[in-house]
C-alpha cells in the first residue's frame, strides 16, 4: 500500500455537529445527483410550469370565484396557492423513491457501516429535497405572476406565506421518508408514495370551496392539512378565498395560518420518530 | 489477539412455520493479521454473520467483537476500525469514482483535504484514474466493484469484511480482483471474506469456515479441507461398459487409491495428488490397455465436493430470503 500517513484516522463526530456536517455531506451528495439526471431537473422544471398551465387555462374560466379581490384572473388568483401546496406535497413520493432507491442499490448499507451521524442520511434526503422544492416553487411563482396571480398585501406577508409553505413541504417530505423505508424498492416507493395524494389534495379546497363538496365531506376537507395550508396562503397573499359569505366556521378555517403550523409541527413530531426508528432497523 | 470473534450468533427471521434460522449458533475466530474464508452456498448465514459483525445487523443472540470492540455495544466504536464491501457494489452510480471516494472520506471525518488527497491515491491504486472524473454508472462491472472495495479501504481499515467480492464477475475480472485482495492482505490487515468458491477461499484465505444453513460445519486451512473431501480426480468416461472392470485395476494402479466406478454413466473417478503428471500417465496407460475413452478430465474440487464430503448433499442454492438483503 502507498505511504501510510498517520492522518488517515476515522473519527466519530459526536452530537449535533457531527449530525449537521454529515447531514450537509449527504445532501450534497443528493444534490449533486439531481444535476447529473438531467430528466430529473427537466421533470422538476416541466412539472410545476405544467400545473401552473393546465389549472389556469383548463380550469381557468369554468368556476366562478367569490372572496376577495375579483377580477378576469380571479380563479387564477384562486388556484394558485392550491396549486403551489398540491405540487409541493407531492414532494412525499419524491422523498419515498429517493430513499427506497439507495435501500435498494446498498448504499445505506455503505452509510450505515461508516461511523456517521444515524440521522444524516434521512436528514441529507428531506434536505435535498426540500432544497429542490424551493426551486420548484420559484419557477411555479414566476409562472403564476406571468398568467395573472398577484401578491397583494406585501412582501411581509408573501415571505411568511412562503415560509409556511415550505415548513409544510419538509414535514411532508418526511411521511415520504417513512415510506421509502418501508417499501424497500423504488417502484413500490413510486406508487405508495404518490398514489394516496391525490384523494388528500383533492379532497381540499385547492381547486374548489370546501363548500361546494357534499356535506358529509366538508369536515374531512376543512380539517385536511392540505386545506388550511392553502387558505392560510390566500390570505397571506391577498388571494381570493372562494367563500362568499365568509369563511366556514371552523377552527381550521378561521385560524388557518395556526392550523398550517400546527399541522405541520405535528407531522414532523410523528414521522421524523418513526422514521430514525425505522432507518436503525432497516436491514433486520 | 483475535481481530473478529463471534460466539454463539443466532439469527431468527420470520416467526411459525416460515421461520428461517439464518445464524444458528455461529463461532468465528480471526488471529489479527490472517484472512478468514467464510465458504457457503446462497442463503448459508454468509452474508448475515458480515451484516452482524459489521454492526449493520443486531443479532438475536450471541456475542462478536472487532479488535476487542463488542459490535451490539459499542457499533459506532467498531465502525471506526472496519471496511465493508458487499456484494452489491454500493456506489452512487451519479457520482463520479472521485466524488464517491472523496463522500466517504468526509464521512470518516478526514476533513476535505485529506479525502481529497486519499481518494486519488486509491484511484490510481484502482486503475480508476482514468474514469475517475466519469458518473459509476458509465464503469463496467469489475470498475464498480473495485471503486467499492476503494471505498472500503478510504481510512485504510486494520479490519476488512469482503461479501462476495467476486460474485458475477467474469473469470478474467475476477483473477485481477484476486490480485487486488492479495496486496490488500500484505499490508496485514485482518480480512474476513465470503464466498461461495472453494477456489477462491484457496487463493485468499489463511483458513476457512465452511458455513451450512446458519452452521459453522468444518473449519480448516484450504488443505485440510481439500484432504478431507480428496483433493484433485481424475474423472474417465470409458466407451464399452464391459472394460469398466479393467479400467478401474489400471486407475487405482495409477493413484494407488481403488476408483469410484459409476456402472450406468461408464464413469470413474480416481483421487489422485499430483495433478496433471497422472492425467497424462491416465490416458496413456487407458490407450495402451486400447480401452476407449469417451471423455477425460482433471477435476478440482469445487464447493460442491466439500459439501458432499461434508454433508453428503450437494450445495443447494436455496431460495433468497430476507436473510441475504432482502434486495435480490
Amino acid at each position: 500500500m502507498s505511504g501510510s500517513a498517520p492522518t488517515l484516522r476515522a473519527k466519530s463526530m459526536p452530537g449535533l455537529p457531527g449530525a449537521f456536517y454529515d447531514g450537509w455531506v449527504v445532501t450534497l451528495r443528493n444534490l449533486r445527483r439531481m444535476t447529473r439526471i438531467p430528466e430529473m431537473v427537466v421533470f422538476a422544471t416541466i412539472q410545476p410550469i405544467m400545473f401552473v398551465l393546465l389549472f389556469a387555462y383548463v380550469f381557468g374560466g369554468a368556476i366562478p370565484v367569490s372572496g376577495g379581490s375579483g377580477g378576469v384572473n380571479a380563479y387564477r388568483e384562486y388556484l394558485l396557492p392550491g396549486v403551489f401546496t398540491q405540487t409541493l406535497a407531492f414532494t412525499t413520493g419524491t422523498t419515498a423513491v429517493g430513499l427506497a432507491d439507495d435501500l435498494h442499490k446498498g448504499l445505506v448499507d455503505r452509510f450505515r457501516s461508516l461511523p456517521m451521524a444515524r440521522s444524516a442520511v434521512l436528514l441529507g434526503r428531506t434536505v435535498a429535497d426540500w432544497i429542490q422544492n424551493i426551486f420548484v416553487l420559484f419557477i411555479m411563482a414566476v409562472c403564476g405572476l406571468l398568467v395573472g396571480w398577484r401578491i397583494h398585501d406585501g412582501a411581509a406577508k408573501a415571505i411568511g406565506a412562503f415560509a409556511l409553505l415550505m415548513l409544510f413541504a419538509y414535514a411532508m417530505s418526511w411521511i415520504g421518508a417513512v415510506i421509502g423505508l418501508s417499501v424497500r424498492t423504488p417502484e413500490t416507493a413510486n406508487t405508495a408514495g404518490f398514489i394516496w395524494l391525490f384523494p388528500v389534495t383533492f379532497l381540499s379546497n385547492a381547486f374548489v370551496p370546501t363548500s361546494s363538496l357534499p356535506s358529509w365531506l366538508q369536515p374531512v376537507a376543512e380539517w385536511n392539512p392540505i386545506s388550511s395550508t392553502v387558505l392560510a396562503l390566500r390570505q397571506l397573499f391577498g388571494n381570493p378565498t372562494g367563500y362568499k359569505d365568509g369563511l366556514p366556521d371552523v377552527f381550521p378555517m378561521q385560524h388557518p395560518v395556526l392550523t398550517s403550523f400546527a399541522w405541520s409541527v405535528l407531522i414532523l413530531a410523528v414521522f421524523v420518530p418513526i422514521a430514525v426508528r425505522k432507518y436503525r432497523s432497516v436491514s433486520t | 489477539m483475535a481481530a473478529i470473534t463471534a460466539e454463539g450468533l443466532v439469527k431468527v427471521y420470520g416467526s411459525g412455520e416460515k421461520q428461517v434460522r439464518a445464524l444458528d449458533g455461529v463461532d468465528l475466530e480471526v488471529p489479527e493479521g490472517t484472512v478468514l474464508g467464510l465458504l457457503g452456498p446462497n442463503g448459508a448465514g454468509k452474508t448475515t454473520a458480515v451484516r452482524v459483525l459489521t454492526t449493520l445487523l443486531t443479532p438475536d443472540a450471541g456475542r462478536a467483537t472487532v479488535l476487542g470492540i463488542d459490535v451490539v455495544k459499542h457499533p459506532h466504536k467498531v465502525r471506526e476500525q472496519i471496511g465493508l464491501s458487499g456484494q452489491y457494489a454500493a456506489v452512487d452510480e451519479n457520482l463520479t469514482g472521485r466524488e464517491n471516494l472523496v463522500m466517504v472520506g468526509r464521512l470518516y471525518h478526514l476533513g476535505k483535504a485529506v479525502a481529497r488527497r486519499r481518494a486519488g491515491e486509491l484511484l490510481e491504486q484502482f486503475s480508476l484514474t482514468d474514469a475517475a472524473e466519469r458518473p459509476a454508472k458509465t464503469y463496467s462491472g469489475g470498475m464498480r466493484r473495485r471503486l467499492d472495495l476503494a471505498a472500503a479501504l478510504v481510512v485504510r481499515p486494520p479490519v476488512m469484511f469482503l461479501d462476495e467480492p467476486t460474485t458475477g464477475l467474469d473469470p478474467r475480472t475476477r483473477i485481477a480482483m484476486w490480485d487486488v485482495i492479495a496486496d490488500l492482505v500484505k499490508g496485514g490487515a485482518t480480512l474476513l471474506l465470503t464466498t461461495q468458491y472453494l477456489e477462491e477461499a484457496d487463493r485468499l484465505a489463511d483458513s476457512i469456515a465452511v458455513v451450512d444453513h446458519g452452521k459453522v460445519i468444518a473449519r480448516g486451512t484450504a488443505d485440510e479441507l481439500k484432504t478431507q473431501v480428496g483433493g484433485e480426480r481424475i474423472q474417465v468416461v470409458i466407451h464399452e461398459r464391459d472394460r469398466l472392470a479393467d479400467a478401474a485395476a489400471l486407475l487405482e494402479r495409477i493413484s494407488g487409491a481403488p476408483p469410484q466406478v459409476d456402472e450406468r454413466t461408464r464413469e470413474l473417478l480416481a483421487p489422485v495428488d499430483g495433478g496433471a503428471k497422472f492425467l497424462v500417465e491416465a490416458i496413456r496407460e487407458l490407450d495402451a490397455a486400447s480401452i476407449g475413452i469417451d471423455d477425460i478430465a482433471l477435476r478440482r474440487p469445487t464447493l460442491d465436493d466439500v459439501f458432499l464430503s461434508l454433508t453428503g448433499r450437494a450445495a443447494e442454492e436455496q431460495p433468497q430470503d430476507e436473510s441475504e438483503g432482502g434486495r435480490a
